[in-house]
């Protein structure tokens, strides 16, 4: 059966939509942010939390401490708490404030962070 | 308020908030105060940050000292204690989660019954004047649009700016595109009529997919809430004040002002403040909300009492023993929340899925527009956008999101309210496939410390008076099982009279005299050295030989009086526990370094076969790594600090405390009651739990993976049937309710 314009149209339409689904949510915006030793040591790198993790990943190096800051700048239930499984911390992330969590990287590796119900994914690569 | 070690080792530094402080003399007034502070090595008070770091020495002084230091000058300063930290930011999320459930209800409700309205008034049967359609309806679904789904919008926009999408996408994608298509039908009717098409318009499946999507919200919001309320209810054991003792006044404190040594009264009905240990004083506590122990536990001079727990009907006094962070309470809520902070491995299926589903769950809508455009031969753009639309609402990664985590979260509360502490997710998973338990015999089957356990006279001779006899004996020996007798003898109300001529023979027992008489105990060849006949009793001791006991005969003037036994005497809830474990298709092996007819004895009395008897602590490591090697996962129950090794070596170490020593950490599940029955009820627990999750992750899917294909239509060419998009976000809601509700089932777990 041969397809009239509007169906060849549809067709071509909806290929290049999946395409553009595909390209844009597993290929593109992968933000990395590294962490910065303060003037006590301390790596610090600051996540915006607001509809996700903004950068989605951090670079730290190992062998020290590390404080990880979440500015929750939403209400959204989904995000108010952060979880490290690997590193066994669960952290309730006030509304509109900002909460450190502080953890010790001793092996690199990477380590996933996520939401408090999984949904909301980031990762913590210990170099 | 941080606390960093400088480079001295025996130095720390805090910084404490200071509040009240206006002007520099304030600020001067505070250093000074604290720079004259014994113990304190440096102070610096800053006016702007309103905060005190002071450089101290914890051997003479802490934290604590220092911030009463501080309000001594008639400031304002604060150490949060842990726990209370907790209790405050478990009432803060209470009230946000309250307010969020209210907001939601409000808006479902709104949106259900305006929703209900439009599909009444879009009825193509009424005759309405033509700006109902036009104008009201529009109205009313841009309101609901704008109002109440607003939110779906802006998360889905925020996610959507960091190429990320999450359920909210979904709907945001799924009503907005009907809601638009909707718009242009009613205002542009001629791009449809143009091209032969009626012009179909969505508005109350707009509001009636958002009222059904908010009102699932709102419940499984709820059912959320209730996941965490173990935990909140630990949080809340710990009472605000107490009542400290210094300088001989009483007086009542802020709970994070108590330091250890300090000297709290506890009244009765109160809530023990600190944990402590007991000065002067008689009551009971109920520790059932720690330990799940449901008898109220006796105290008294030197007995250890839990912070958190509740005291009877007696007044007491204690000395704080640990405060703070330190305490058993604050203790078990770090495991607790820990356990729930880690991870389930069952859970990286989850995450797998749904790292991809959204933008597959797109690519599917898109999918399905085209085929039915493609392929209707009647209304093919009205069936493909329906087709498409329901496609996005039914998917629903939320259910698979939550299918893991709140059933950990439920599990590990419900342990911790039964006295179980479960170490986290993979112990938890670790734990139901366990089919072999190695029980420690002594202090886990048994009590730990021999006690005297039988006592029989023979006629003539009255137990209240031999017996305080043999007590009065002992009460000069040094032997261990001495000891039991003696604390037999003053249980039964029998008192100690000084014995002379003491002698002790090794390996057979001892005689002296007690008021006047002569006094024998030991075995049979004491009673030979003695002279006396042991023909009368010879079979009954025999007996309690071979139940394990230890028996002793007792004569006095030289004629056999009775016979005792002390033997370490099983814990009455044993036998039932390993009948439990037994009734689970486990199979229980008896460890013991005790001599083979003593561990026999034990193993007959409790019911267990398998018994490997004389080994050495590290000995009881092989004895797990040969089960193991026989493929057998292997659960270890032992107390947390003799038998830790052990413990670390099999697969599960269930570690039995008695309340006041969570400190015995080792272990992945830590049981605060010394009852073999909460180590049956662990593996229980696990084991439903993991059916639980496995269940929801079930659910999830598959109602992913049949609900998304009908949504599409593939039923439609055989039977006709096409899922309308309301229908759809009726079942999404309830997917995700339902998973929860699931796990919330673990709650009523016993």
């Amino acid at each position: 059966m041969a397809l009239r314009t509007d169906e060849w149209a549809v067709l071509a339409g909806g290929i290049a939509a999946i395409l553009g689904v595909y390209r844009y949510f597993f290929l593109a915006g992968k933000a990395t942010a590294s962490a910065v030793a303060g003037p006590s040591g301390v790596q610090e790198v600051t996540v915006l939390v607001k509809g996700g993790y903004q950068p989605r990943e951090l670079r730290v190096r190992s062998g020290g401490p590390v404080r990880i800051i979440f500015d929750r700048q939403e209400t959204d239930p989904c995000s108010e708490e952060v979880v490290f499984p690997d590193f066994a911390v669960r952290r309730f992330l006030p509304p509109n404030r900002r909460t450190a969590v502080e953890l010790t990287a001793t092996r690199p590796g990477q380590f996933g962070f996520t939401c408090g119900m999984g949904m909301l994914h980031g990762t913590l690569i210990v170099e | 308020m941080t606390t960093t070690s400088t480079s001295s080792p025996t130095l720390e530094t805090v910084t404490l908030p200071v509040s009240g402080m206006h002007c520099a003399a304030c600020q001067a007034r505070v250093q000074r105060v604290l720079e004259t502070t014994p113990g304190v090595e440096q102070a610096g008070v800053n006016l702007l940050l309103n905060s005190a770091t002071v450089t101290f020495d914890p051997a003479r002084t802490s934290p604590e000292r220092l911030v009463e230091t501080v309000r001594g000058t008639g400031y304002g300063s604060e150490l949060p204690a842990p726990v209370q930290d907790l209790a405050g930011e478990e009432a803060e999320r209470e009230r946000l989660a309250g307010e969020e459930s209210r907001n939601l209800w409000r808006k479902a409700l709104v949106s259900l019954a305006l929703g209900g309205l439009t599909m009444v008034l879009s009825m193509p049967m009424l005759v309405l004047p033509a700006a109902i359609r036009t104008v009201a309806i529009p109205v009313a679904t841009s309101f609901v649009v704008g109002w109440a789904g607003r939110h779906f919008y802006t998360r889905a926009w925020q996610s959507f700016r960091h190429h990320g999408a999450d359920m909210n996408t979904l709907i945001a994608v799924g009503t907005g595109a009907a809601f638009l298509y909707s718009l242009v039908a009613t205002f542009a009717p001629g791009l449809f009529i143009a091209r032969g098409v009626a012009p179909a318009v969505y508005y109350e499946a707009v509001i009636l997919i958002i009222g059904l999507i908010l009102l699932g919200n709102a419940i499984e919001a709820r059912a959320r809430r209730q996941t965490g309320t173990a935990l909140r209810a630990l949080t809340r054991l710990s009472p605000v004040e107490a009542r400290v003792v210094r300088d001989g006044v009483e007086r009542e404190l802020p709970l994070d002002l108590v330091i250890r040594g300090d000297i709290v009264v506890i009244r009765p009905g109160e809530r023990v403040p600190v944990d402590g240990v007991v000065l002067d004083g008689s009551s009971a506590t109920d520790e059932s909300m720690l330990t799940g122990e449901s008898m109220p536990v006796a105290k008294a001079a030197g007995s250890l009492v839990i912070g958190g727990t509740v005291n009877g009907t007696g007044a007491l006094r204690a000395r704080a023993t640990a405060v703070g962070a330190e305490s058993v309470l604050a203790r078990i809520v770090r495991l607790v929340r820990e356990a729930q902070a880690s991870r389930a491995p069952l859970q990286r299926l989850a995450d797998r899925i749904s790292g991809v589903f959204v933008p597959v769950v797109l690519s599917l809508a898109i999918v399905t527009f085209v085929v039915w455009y493609l392929l209707s031969s009647s209304a093919p753009l009205v069936h493909g956008f329906a087709a498409g639309i329901a496609v996005l609402i039914i998917a629903c990664p939320c259910a698979m999101g939550l299918a893991i985590p709140t059933a950990m979260m439920v599990a590990t509360g419900r342990g911790a309210e039964l006295g179980i502490l479960i170490k986290g997710g993979e112990a938890l998973e670790r734990v139901g496939k366990v089919d072999t338990v190695v029980l420690d015999k002594t202090g886990t089957v048994t009590e730990g410390k021999p006690a005297l356990t039988d006592v029989l006279s023979l006629p003539g001779f009255a137990e209240t008076s031999w017996l305080a006899a043999v007590a009065s004996l002992e009460s000069a020996s040094e032997h261990p099982l001495a000891a039991a007798i003696v604390a037999g003898a003053g249980g039964r109300g029998l008192a100690i009279t000084p014995a002379q001529d003491f002698h002790a023979l090794p390996g057979r027992g001892a005689h002296g005299t007690v008021a006047g008489a002569t006094v024998a105990v030991g075995n049979k060849a004491m009673m030979r050295q003695q002279g006396v006949d042991c023909g009368p009793l010879r079979e009954a001791v025999a007996r309690l030989a071979a139940d394990g006991k230890t028996a002793m005969y007792a004569a006095v003037d030289g004629r056999l009086a009775g016979a005792i036994a002390v033997a370490d005497p099983i814990r009455t809830s044993s036998p039932p526990a390993i009948q439990s474990l037994k009734a689970l298709g486990l199979e229980v092996f008896l460890v013991s370094g005790d001599n083979r007819p003593t561990a026999l004895a034990v193993a007959r009395q409790v019911g267990i076969d398998q018994v490997v008897a004389e080994v050495l602590p590290a000995g009881k490591v092989d004895e797990v790594r040969r089960l193991q090697a026989e493929g057998r996962v292997v659960a270890m129950v032992g107390d947390g600090i003799n038998d830790a090794p052990a413990l670390a070596a099999a697969d599960i170490g269930i570690a039995m405390g008695t309340g006041a020593d969570v400190a015995a950490e080792a272990g992945d599940l830590v049981l605060m009651r010394a009852d073999l029955g909460a180590a049956a009820d662990g593996i229980r627990l696990a084991r439903r739990t993991m059916t639980t999750m496995r269940q929801n992750l079930f659910w999830a899917f598959i109602y992913n993976v049949i609900g998304i294909p009908i949504a599409a239509g593939v039923l439609y060419p055989l039977a006709g049937i096409l899922l309308s998009p309301v229908i759809a976000s009726g079942a999404m809601a309830l997917s995700s309710v339902s998973v929860v509700g699931n796990s919330l089932r673990l709650r009523r777990f016993r």
